[in-house]
């Protein structure tokens, strides 16, 4: 294997993303056609449910109602849209240069990990709380950074194909997070660690309750307030930046990038570490807004629901993070309803049918006659 | 000493077995110039199907068999997605795992709390078992070890001695050239990705059936990834790819073959680590081909990935 033929990373592309480039189909049809796709999905996943033994109309009526139909369903789907986002921002930004990270869950668990370190023996208990949290998320963006320089470093400098690294490392994170919950971290053997002091949390919107009472009891952490800078840093550095320019091209055509003077390894590595930052930052957001400790299960598979997300949203920050959204309400629904494997059913058929769907774009622009082709 | 490295390497060739089905079935994928990165998933629902197939009927053949009847049906919907939609095959092929993951976790929930199913039964060789080391290694398993026993050379006779073989090859280095020859590509390449989904079904089926019979979400654990992989390690080569997948195999039992030694039963934090061998063996794997010359004498089908498409041949 030569360092340039990563299996199926550069020449399918190179097909799709320049059909896709002949012509743009607008907002309105991408709109129309994922809705389409979307009840398509939505149709098949409730046949099988239907199979299963289940009502589908009952199944989705209640996950709606549980994420969407109330303040405190927004509550709980804001709150699962944040690592969502961050770490789905992380892969997307990847994949725009066709680097397959789809390490994002051991990312995330490497950045959860590392700031929980911080919060349960380097802050002194009299630190006040802005710093704290500063240096929990710095160390949560370090770990996920590590955790994907180390596969980036070895896809440049070795050609080591980085899907399998990604997700191979994926393993060893959950195994490490294991060790220090059960073993040196752990309490009792309940593979979770102690409470985080009050000054390490991520302030809650309930926090504020007593200015806003209308904010009583509403969990959402301002962990939030991270997706729209993350939106914004992303949006600037790949459409107004010369290393955003550069991604774009590697992402279209390595070779081409490498004549025109972009340092492919370096550009690799930086993306990948950005990458696994973003992730390491929904893994802090996790142990210092929502559980307060570190422990196994501290995702429910975000990192692999990032991949969908990313590809959904096209790789666009804006549109990933509205993805996220909804997909953090298929998350809340699926909580209601008991179900996880309904919600990865979900996940699965939702992105098969937009992939194949994808397609139903493209015909359309093949179906133009041929000087719009050329 | 001895007996441990006995033990090791016959529970390795045991575990890899379901590890060396969906390797070899990923080869033939990429031999025909398409990736598959749906493995895990295919897997994930042959162990489902295999396992409750076996339930419903007492017969673990008959569930072995819809598991590769189901890995089969998922991998046609990969080829139709990305040969004939011709969609990006890392999608499609990322998005067959998650579909798998999603489908074997709706639908057997059932099973999660099934425990007694008939397993694939084992058979001692007469006389073979007996040697001493080597009868423990490798004649004393499962139906299903004899049989990757047998379709590893089979494979490799397949490849590299047959006419089809010479064409599967064609189809994955050029296939405008075999296209030119009167080699029907498209249709050649469906049915290897079809056998490859078979072969993946077979391997989770062997995972449920022979060697942790049980269903659980998730059970396949990555070694779809790992087949993955270890193609990549193999040279795209059934005989490296047994080896491959036997020490793989023999990596992810050893967390359990140690727990009886002192040290490790003194400290069991210690599994940890001896649990993430495996994965990291199969990341040095990877780097062992990429650094060494290995990796540009036995090189990726030069078309793996790329649609064929006859109009676009010259672009």
């Amino acid at each position: 294997m030569t360092g340039s033929t990563v299996p199926g990373v550069v020449p399918a592309s190179r097909l799709r993303l320049r059909l896709e480039a002949r012509e743009q189909p607008g907002l309105p049809t991408h709109l129309a056609v994922s809705l389409l796709l979307l009840l398509a999905a939505l149709l098949l996943a409730g046949t099988v449910m239907t199979v299963a033994g289940g009502n589908p109309l009952d199944v989705y009526r209640s996950m709606f109602g549980a994420a969407f139909g109330s303040r405190w369903g927004l509550n709980d789907t804001l709150i699962k849209m944040v690592p969502l986002a961050l770490a789905s921002l992380g892969v997307a930004l990847a994949f725009r240069m066709k680097m397959w990270n789809i390490g994002a869950e051991g990312q995330l668990l490497m950045g959860a990990l590392a700031a929980s370190g911080i919060a349960l023996f380097a802050v002194p208990p009299d630190m006040p709380r802005l710093p704290a949290l500063a240096l929990m998320a710095a160390a949560g963006a370090a770990g996920g950074a590590a955790w994907a320089v180390v596969p980036g470093w070895l896809r440049a400098q070795f050609g080591v194909n980085e899907i399998i690294s990604t997700l191979m490392l994926n393993y060893v994170a959950l195994s490490i997070v294991q060790f220090f919950v059960y073993g040196p971290w752990g309490e009792r053997g309940f593979g979770l660690t102690p409470m985080f002091e009050r000054h390490t949390w991520l302030p809650r919107l309930t926090d504020f309750a007593d200015q806003w009472s209308a904010l009583r009891g509403l969990t959402l952490h301002l962990g939030i307030l991270a997706v729209p800078v993350a939106i914004a840093c992303l949006a600037i550095l790949l459409e107004r930046t010369k290393f955003g320019f550069e991604i774009a091209m590697v992402g279209d055509n390595p070779d081409a990038a490498r004549y025109a003077g972009v340092r492919l390894r370096r550009t690799m590595i930086i993306v990948m570490a950005l990458s696994g930052a973003l992730a390491g930052l929904a893994g802090m957001s996790e142990v210092s807004g929502v559980v307060h400790r570190l422990l196994e299960h501290i995702s429910p598979g975000y990192g692999y629901t990032a991949i969908i997300v990313a590809w959904l949203g096209r790789f666009n920050p804006l549109a990933v993070a509205v993805v996220a959204f909804l997909f953090g309400g298929l998350i809340v629904g699926a909580d209601e309803i008991q179900s996880a494997g309904i919600s990865s059913l979900l996940q699965g058929v939702i992105l098969f049918v937009m992939v194949s769907g994808n397609l139903l774009i493209r015909y359309r622009i093949r179906l133009r006659p041929p000087e719009a082709m050329r | 000493m001895i007996a441990f490295l006995t033990a090791v390497l016959a529970s390795g060739v045991r575990t890899g077995t379901s590890v060396l089905f969906a390797t070899l079935g990923e080869l033939f994928t990429e031999r025909a110039g398409v990736l598959n990165l749906g493995v895990e998933g295919m897997m994930l629902m042959g162990a489902m199907t295999g396992f409750g197939i076996t339930w419903l009927t007492g017969n673990p053949w008959l569930g072995a068999l819809a598991a590769m009847a189901v890995g089969g049906l998922m991998a046609l919907l990969h080829a139709f997605v990305a040969l004939v939609l011709r969609a990006e095959q890392v999608v499609s092929g990322l998005a067959l795992t998650f579909l798998g993951s999603g489908l074997s976790a709706v639908l057997g929930s059932p099973l999660v709390e099934v425990r007694q199913v008939a397993r694939i039964p084992t058979w001692s060789v007469p006389f073979l078992s007996q040697i001493p080391v080597v009868g423990p290694i490798l004649f004393d398993h499962n139906f299903l070890v004899y049989i990757g026993f047998l379709l590893v050379p089979l494979c490799w006779f397949w490849i590299y001695r047959t006419r089809p073989g010479l064409e599967l090859r064609a189809i994955g280095e050029n296939p405008a050239a075999a296209d030119v020859q009167g080699i029907k590509v498209m249709r050649q390449r469906i049915l290897y990705v079809a056998f490859g989904g078979v072969l993946a079904g077979l391997g989770g089926a062997t995972l449920s059936l022979a060697l942790t019979p049980t269903w659980v979400e998730g059970l396949i654990s990555g070694q779809g990834w790992v087949a993955v992989g270890l193609v990549i390690f193999a040279g795209w080569d059934p005989i490296r790819a047994l080896f491959g997948s036997y020490l793989f195999g023999a990596l992810r039992r050893l967390p359990i073959d140690l727990q009886n030694f002192g040290r490790f039963r003194a400290n069991p934090s210690l599994g940890y680590f001896t649990s993430m061998l495996p994965y990291l063996f199969t990341i040095v794997a990877l780097l062992t081909v990429s650094i060494g010359d290995i990796g540009r004498r036995w090189g990726a089908p030069a078309a793996l990935g790329r649609a064929y498409v006859r109009e676009d041949r010259d672009a």
